[in-house]
């Protein structure tokens, strides 16, 4: 009953909307650019703050690294040395877990003392492409170091530690792998035990973690990929501590670490600002411009909305009081303050629906737009506009509530008025 | 005349305040997230040397063929051959080879522990060409860098450190142990962006401060410095130093080539002296493929790498879209306020104003609301910049400034916009018949 009786409004409402082109017009193409930006801009939102967020697969809070350069003028026995040295130090500093060696730590590439990337080959000949991971020299300290699950296969021996040097000419034992990359080198499952080709020489996998992210954290789908090779780092320029501390205050560790390495002060050199950070730091770092630009889209998004929503208020106001007329001959005439409220809302649902016809598809066009001049960005899938309609067509509701119930307050008596 | 019209302005929008209120609100917001996005946008797309820009131009040679370059374009860097060989040929007015690297410093004072500081490995002419300023003493001669001289030049930073501020010129320093003579001091110096060898570092280097250490280029190469990155045409990419001297002569680029030209027809020249020598290396068996060859100005060079960050040209896109909506909103305000006097129209032009009038009338009206928007937005502009050290990294940040040109443009974009916003309803009021209006109201 009550069904049909709206539908029997629907005429009137759009023969009164066709005398409104302008305004109508004006406020549909308002609400198609609003969906097509916020759509657009709300799911890089999105994506940012997934990126962000994703996990590395350590133990983060309980981890620091420090950036340790050698002094010039020492060769490779020596360096060998003083990270065994060190090693064994920090391994016995107060609050500290476990330490190992490597060139690079997580989510610091550029603070790295040398980021490695690697090929992997499935075959020695191989000719189509291989695939791209980076590598983390690391002893068997490192699991228990980073924290990181192994899944399947084993950890590295303490006789499969040998010196590697940054050229890494000597093959390796036997390499650990994230699950990420064993399923893209091996999808069936399989990737336990295989013998994989390294530029250095044909290597097998030992094992396999359930997820470790290393120093690349820009990338989509490479950032987990990545590769423990057992070894002591030696490089003239310095190698980098990763320490895992018992408690989450680290700064008691972190200046424990550090005087037990200056114990030993003429053959390194340690930033004193920033020759010790924690993951946490890194992280805050490596995603500060991901988080700005999350920020930024969500400040404009609801300045857009609000922005719009100001629109239909000040447009609805505006046809309430051209209609005043209108509205008191229809109440005298038997209408309901509900049935006035049904109009303006109705009104609204149709002007925003029409809004939404056209953004739709121009929320998809400034997309495929959008991925052409920058590049690391996804397609958006289709719930992300149908989203963005739900929370138009809510926010329209709620705009026109307001004048909506002013035009509802209009007494029958103006119909005899004259203004 | 347009006196009467900001006054009767001023009356219409007194009788609606909220629509009022409203549209110089959107305006002001929506102009404000603008300036703010041109501010940042601004500071990162500037000129780091206004006036000289033109002339100096960075090289670009291919000398990797097809297959390792991105969508034909050759690489950033120059390897040491082709480096080296431009050096020699000495076709322009001033060049330099540079590439950024760092060193353990020490000085004779046993109280300050080694460190590693970073600079670039450069040639003489470097500083004239980029305009380094000095404090104390001067660049090396061109003679030292032909005899690999143990000669530095410090920054100004660094001399406050190692000598308490003090003219240093003539002491010496270690770096990696070998003793240098400083021959000059830097005053500050701190080009944003960094252009000059931010082809040799990553990207997002780009607005970080520049070094503390200028060695010559000759005398870096034979300490065997190696460069901060090197990209080999490799299968993996990866750089092989355990031989330096396959690993310098081989075709890992590394090395950034500037040269300073006056004038474009010497810069046309210099291209055609590139694209024979390429041709002479095509000759010869090293380059398999036709000469491929770049000499970019400053500005095109920094736009070719695309240093602006991301977010940044982002954040232009989004708020001017932003703006984009603001406007169409205040169409349907502005459509809905001259509508709304329809009667007072009427009897304007009843009593014999012209459609010119009410588009004068109207227009100015806009203008008005315009400007009033315009403070509101300068207002919160600056608001924005103050909290933008929270939104952008804090290099980045750092650089954005107020200044007159952007107050003016505040102001300018609000009017600009608001009066067109105000073009199609004020064509809507002059169409209003004098008559009619009369009759309906009476």
């Amino acid at each position: 009953m009550t069904l049909a009786r709206a539908f029997m409004q629907l005429p009137p409402i759009v023969t009164a909307l066709r005398r409104h082109k302008a305004a109508t017009l004006l406020i549909v193409l308002q609400v198609a650019l609003t969906l097509a930006v916020t759509s657009n801009a709300l799911f890089m939102v999105a994506t940012r703050i997934i990126h962000l967020s994703r996990p590395t697969g350590t133990d983060e809070s309980h981890i620091f690294v420090i950036r340790n350069g050698w002094m010039i003028g020492q060769n490779p026995t020596q360096i060998d040395a003083n990270i065994r040295t060190d090693l064994d130090a920090l391994r016995h500093v107060a609050g500290v877990r476990d330490a190992f060696a490597s060139n690079d730590s997580p989510l610091a590439y550029e603070e790295s003392v040398a980021p490695i990337s690697t090929r992997i080959k499935l075959k020695p000949d191989q000719t189509t492409m291989s695939r791209f991971a980076m590598l983390s020299v690391a002893d068997e300290h490192a699991i228990d170091t980073l924290g990181a699950s192994l899944i399947a296969g084993r950890n590295f021996r303490p006789e499969e530690i040998a010196t590697v040097d940054s050229n890494l000419k000597l093959p390796s034992p036997g390499i650990i792998i994230t699950r990420s990359l064993a399923d893209k080198l091996f999808p069936d499952g399989s990737a336990l035990g295989k013998t994989v080709y390294l530029p250095n020489g044909p290597t097998v996998i030992i094992g396999i973690l359930a997820n470790l992210q290393g120093p690349i954290s820009w990338s989509q789908s490479a950032d987990g990929d990545n590769v423990l090779a057992p070894g002591r780092y030696i490089d003239p320029d310095g190698v980098d501590y990763l320490v895992r501390t018992d408690a989450t205050d680290m700064k008691p560790a972190i200046a424990a670490a550090l005087k037990a390495l200056q114990e030993r002060s003429g053959i390194r050199v340690i930033d004193p600002t920033d020759g010790a950070a924690t993951l946490l730091q890194a992280r805050e770092q490596t995603y500060a411009t991901d988080r700005s630009v999350a920020v930024l889209l969500s400040i404009v998004c609801g300045m857009l909305l609000l922005a719009t929503a100001g629109g239909i208020v000040g447009l609805s106001s505006f046809w309430v009081g051209q209609r005043r007329r209108q509205i008191g001959i229809r109440r005298s005439l038997g209408a309901t303050k509900g049935d006035i409220l049904y109009y303006f809302h109705t009104e609204n649902l149709l002007i925003v629906g029409g809004g939404i016809v056209l953004g739709i598809p121009l929320a998809v066009l400034a997309n495929l737009g959008l991925m052409k001049a920058f590049y690391p960005l996804q397609h958006m899938p289709l719930y992300v506009p149908l989203l963005g309609t739900l929370l138009l067509w809510l926010l329209g509701q709620v705009a026109v509530w307001g004048p909506a119930h002013h035009a509802a307050k209009v007494p029958p008596v103006v119909a005899i008025r004259t203004e | 005349m347009w006196r009467y019209y900001v006054a009767l302005a001023l009356r219409s929008s007194a009788r609606s305040k909220a629509l009022t209120a409203l549209v110089i609100a959107l305006l002001a917001f929506g102009v404000s997230a603008c300036m703010v996005s041109y501010a940042v946008f601004r500071a990162t797309t500037s000129d780091p040397l206004p006036g000289k820009s033109s002339r100096l131009y960075a090289v670009q040679i291919d000398n990797v063929g097809p297959s390792y370059t991105w969508h034909g374009e050759p690489p950033d860097m120059l390897s040491y051959t082709d480096a080296v060989a431009l050096w020699q040929a000495h076709k322009a007015d001033r060049q330099t080879l540079l590439y950024p690297a760092s060193w353990q410093v020490e000085s004779d004072d046993p109280t300050i522990p080694a460190m590693p500081m970073s600079g670039d490995a450069v040639t003489a002419d470097f500083f004239p060409m980029f305009d380094v300023p000095f404090r104390f003493g001067a660049s090396w001669s061109a003679n030292e860098d032909a005899q690999h001289a143990n000669v530095v030049v410090i920054s100004r930073r660094l001399n406050e450190k190692l000598f308490g501020g003090q003219n240093s010129v003539g002491h010496e320093i270690r770096l990696d142990g070998k003793a240098f003579r400083v021959a000059g001091v830097l005053d500050d110096w701190n080009p944003r962006p960094r252009f000059f060898d931010i082809g040799e570092l990553s990207r997002d280097q780009a607005f970080d401060n520049v070094g503390d250490i200028y060695i010559p280029f000759t005398r870096a190469t034979d300490m065997q410095k190696n460069s901060r990155y090197a990209n080999c045409p490799t299968a993996t990419g990866e750089t092989d130093t355990s031989n330096w001297g396959a690993y310098l002569h081989g075709e890992c680029g590394r090395i950034g080539a500037w040269v300073g030209l006056a004038t474009p027809a010497d810069a046309e020249r210099y291209r055609e002296y590139l694209r024979n020598y390429a041709k002479e290396q095509q000759r010869l068996g090293r380059f398999a493929w036709p000469p491929n060859v770049r000499l970019n100005s400053l500005m095109d060079w920094l736009a070719y790498l695309n240093i602006a960050p991301k977010a940044s040209s982002f954040s232009m896109l989004i708020s001017g879209s932003f703006l984009l909506i603001v406007m169409v909103n205040v169409v349907g305000l502005m459509l809905a306020r001259f509508m709304r006097r329809a009667p007072e129209i009427g009897i304007r032009r009843a009593l014999g104003a012209s459609r010119a009038d009410i588009y004068q009338q109207f227009l100015i009206e806009g203008a008005a609301i315009g400007f009033t928007g315009g403070l509101l937005g300068l207002a919160l502009t600056l608001l924005g910049l103050w909290g933008i050290g929270r939104l952008f990294e804090p290099k980045i940040a750092r650089l954005v400034h107020v200044d007159a040109p952007l107050v003016l443009l505040t102001l300018l974009l609000a009017v600009i916009a608001t009066v067109v916003s105000a073009l199609y309803p004020t064509w809507r009021a002059a169409q209003t018949r004098p008559a009619w209006q009369i009759k309906i109201n009476h």
